[in-house]
């Protein structure tokens, strides 16, 4: 039949050699490393709006590094004669209730921002991860007792529980970064957790064992390198929550005090005069949003290319 | 806030095969979660006695005080004192009102569930089609549309936008109702029933308050049930992306089914268990949101007193009110379960 002397097998017949590894394989584990990262880094530029949350996320760091040529009014300066005057060419976002300029205000502010990003990043990480790799692989009771306890800290709404914490420690900033990073760690815990289940019975933890690893070294040197790429993902969107927490104890006057321009206190304090001046309100609520905004779209685009899972 | 999105427990598949665990787990959490409010009620800087007595008393009164309320005994009896008042249904005195903050909250929570019950709504009915929607586009425009949508949702500080939407509907446009629950001429006309003014003032006849309530509780609803939107659709989406690279879709469009049947009929109804539970973990996470919205339009429900408590340093009502979300949020976890217990074949 000539019919199928035309049909080609697409698959390769059984007696080709067959190569364990492709041509391009890396050599070293550094090496494997720099192409995982430039792979990652290319379908992380493929989307637009993984890129215009990255590119908001930098504009924020050089606003902060550079605030001080960036504003053009000092934060704190008052000026009653200019006091609540709209958007113009001298305020660019107008003046508060004190006639201190806005945007200069908002300027400074993406250093506070930063700074409870980061303090609660550098506390929430850490502990997480070493509550859910130390549950995660040594089970049972170890297990039972940290699960519990991230199960309590769970089962309230994260901004209600920092509202108790500020309630005990006193307002402040700093009272409301301890008690955001107090709430922020379980689900981090609980992610660490997951992925370590998923690891402890794999053979090269097995092999680690063998060799007479301490659990210490396997744990530290092993299982949190494999947990990280999912607990950055996790970390970067918490991000986002940690700005709205920060900002909604700010607005309930329990965060930063004035006359801090943190973003949600500068809220709180132009709430009485904005039936008159919308930009004393407008203008660091759209500060917050595009951070958080920001934040939530990296996260989402870093979920895509380093959880492999994600579909 | 988007916080709470991330901070929505997981709903853990893996403990779906024995029930009584899981009651069990709940009643070691709830537990703890009374060991510590009342670790953060102790720790507090504020000294109880001194809110008492005031601080001109005399230092045999405050001695006597500091008794009464049994402080002078070690922790642990005091956490035991505190469980039995608890089993009696005593929280304390709230120093606001000088009610038992057991009658304030049952006084002020039946609003808050009013607003969070039609903002779930808003959230169920706007969220669950755009799920759809963005699952049957998914990787075209539509679907990133959906996708910058909810994470909007999530991004928005939530009492910032009910401010802005105070702003440009009540004050500019003058389409909603102001703060607070009903115009002030309607106050008071409906007896209290339910609590719920909606079903108060229907149940009574008074068309003219439920108009004005219902003119009131529109916007906050909207802005609150923004975030259950988001994670509603998000959740929507991912289940229905799952069913419909199944075998069966494939099966039924091969049949030849409108494309409408296959995904309504088939794969939609498929998730409607996975849903139900995701539904009630967002109708949990409303209350905090509830928290930043009724401070911002001056509705009288649990979390403007939990918030104007908390500026006085009431602890007892802090406490109370924290105690009681927590509660209602292991509940709501207890009842996701045993939803997919009841309706998934699979977990039977």
């Amino acid at each position: 039949m000539p019919a199928a002397m035309t049909i080609t097998s697409p698959l390769p017949s059984p007696s080709a050699p067959v190569t364990t590894t492709p041509p391009d394989a890396p050599h070293s584990a550094s090496e494997a490393l720099r192409q995982t990262l430039k792979r990652g880094a290319r379908r992380l530029t493929r989307n637009p709006l993984t890129m215009a949350g990255l590119a908001v996320v930098l504009v924020l760091l050089l606003v902060a590094a550079f605030a001080p040529l960036i504003a053009t009014h000092a934060p704190f300066a008052q000026d009653l004669s200019n006091a609540l005057k709209a958007p113009d060419a001298a305020h660019w976002f107008g003046t508060d209730e004190y006639g201190r300029d806005i945007f200069s205000r908002l300027v400074y502010g993406s250093r506070i921002t930063l700074y409870i990003i980061a303090l609660v990043t550098i506390v929430v990480g850490p502990v997480g991860l070493a509550v859910g790799t130390i549950s995660g692989y040594f089970g049972g009771w170890v297990d039972t007792v940290f699960m519990r306890i991230t199960d309590i800290f769970i089962s309230f709404p994260g901004l209600v529980l920092a509202l108790a914490f500020v309630a005990a420690l006193g307002p402040g900033l700093d009272h409301a970064i301890i008690a955001i990073a107090l709430t922020a760690w379980p689900p981090i815990a609980r992610l660490a957790r997951a992925e370590t289940l998923s690891l402890r019975k794999a053979d090269f933890v097995a092999a680690a064992q063998l060799q007479g690893a301490s659990p210490a070294r396997i744990i530290v040197r092993h299982i949190v390198p494999m947990c990280l790429s999912s607990v950055i993902v996790r970390l970067t969107m918490n991000m986002a929550g940690v700005i709205l927490t920060a900002a909604g104890l700010g607005f309930l006057g329990l965060g930063a005090q004035p006359p801090m321009p943190e973003w949600g206190a500068m809220i709180s304090a132009g709430r009485r005069y904005m039936l008159e001046c919308w930009w004393l309100v407008a203008m660091p609520g759209a500060a917050i949003m595009m951070v958080s905004l920001a934040f939530n779209l990296l996260g989402d685009g870093l979920r895509d290319v380093l959880d492999p899972r994600s579909e | 806030m988007s916080t709470l999105s991330m901070r929505l427990p997981a709903i853990s598949f893996h403990r779906f095969h024995g029930f009584g665990n899981r009651l069990v787990t709940v009643a070691v959490t709830l537990l703890g979660l009374l060991a510590l409010t009342f670790f953060i009620g102790r720790v507090m800087p504020l000294d109880p006695v001194l809110s008492i007595v005031g601080s001109d008393a005399d230092q045999s009164t405050y001695q006597q005080v500091y008794k009464q309320l049994g402080l002078d005994k070690p922790l642990y009896m005091q956490f035991g004192y505190y469980l039995r008042d608890l089993l009696h249904g005593d929280l304390g005195k709230a120093m606001l009102t000088g009610h038992a903050v057991t009658t304030d909250i049952a006084r002020v929570f039946p609003a808050t569930v009013e607003l969070a019950t039609v903002a779930i709504l808003i959230g169920t009915f706007v969220g669950v089609p755009l799920g759809v929607y963005a699952a049957t586009r998914r990787g075209r425009l539509g679907d990133q549309v959906v996708r910058v949508i909810s994470l909007c949702g999530y991004s928005v500080p939530v009492f910032w936008f009910g401010m802005m939407g105070l702003l440009i509907f009540y004050a500019w446009l003058g389409w909603a109702g102001g703060a607070g629950r009903v115009d002030l001429s309607y106050d008071g006309l409906v007896t209290r029933m339910t609590g719920l003014l909606l079903v108060d003032s229907a149940i009574q006849g008074e068309w003219d308050t439920f108009r004005s309530a219902l003119k009131h509780i529109t916007l906050p609803a909207c802005i609150l049930g923004l975030h259950s939107m988001a994670y509603i659709s998000r959740m929507t989406r991912s289940f229905m992306l799952a069913q419909l690279s199944q075998e069966y879709i494939i099966t039924a469009r091969v049949k030849g089914l409108s494309e409408r049947n296959v995904i309504w009929n088939h794969a939609f109804r498929n998730i409607l268990v996975q849903l139900l539970t995701i539904v009630a973990l967002a109708y949990g996470s409303l209350l905090e949101g509830a928290v930043l919205i009724e401070t911002v339009f001056a509705w009288p429900g649990f979390g403007q007193y939990l918030t104007s408590s908390l500026l006085l340093g009431d602890m007892n009502a802090v406490m109370g009110c924290v105690l009681l979300i927590g509660i209602i949020f292991v509940t709501l976890n207890l009842i996701a379960d045993a939803l997919y217990q009841v309706f998934d074949p699979r977990t039977r």
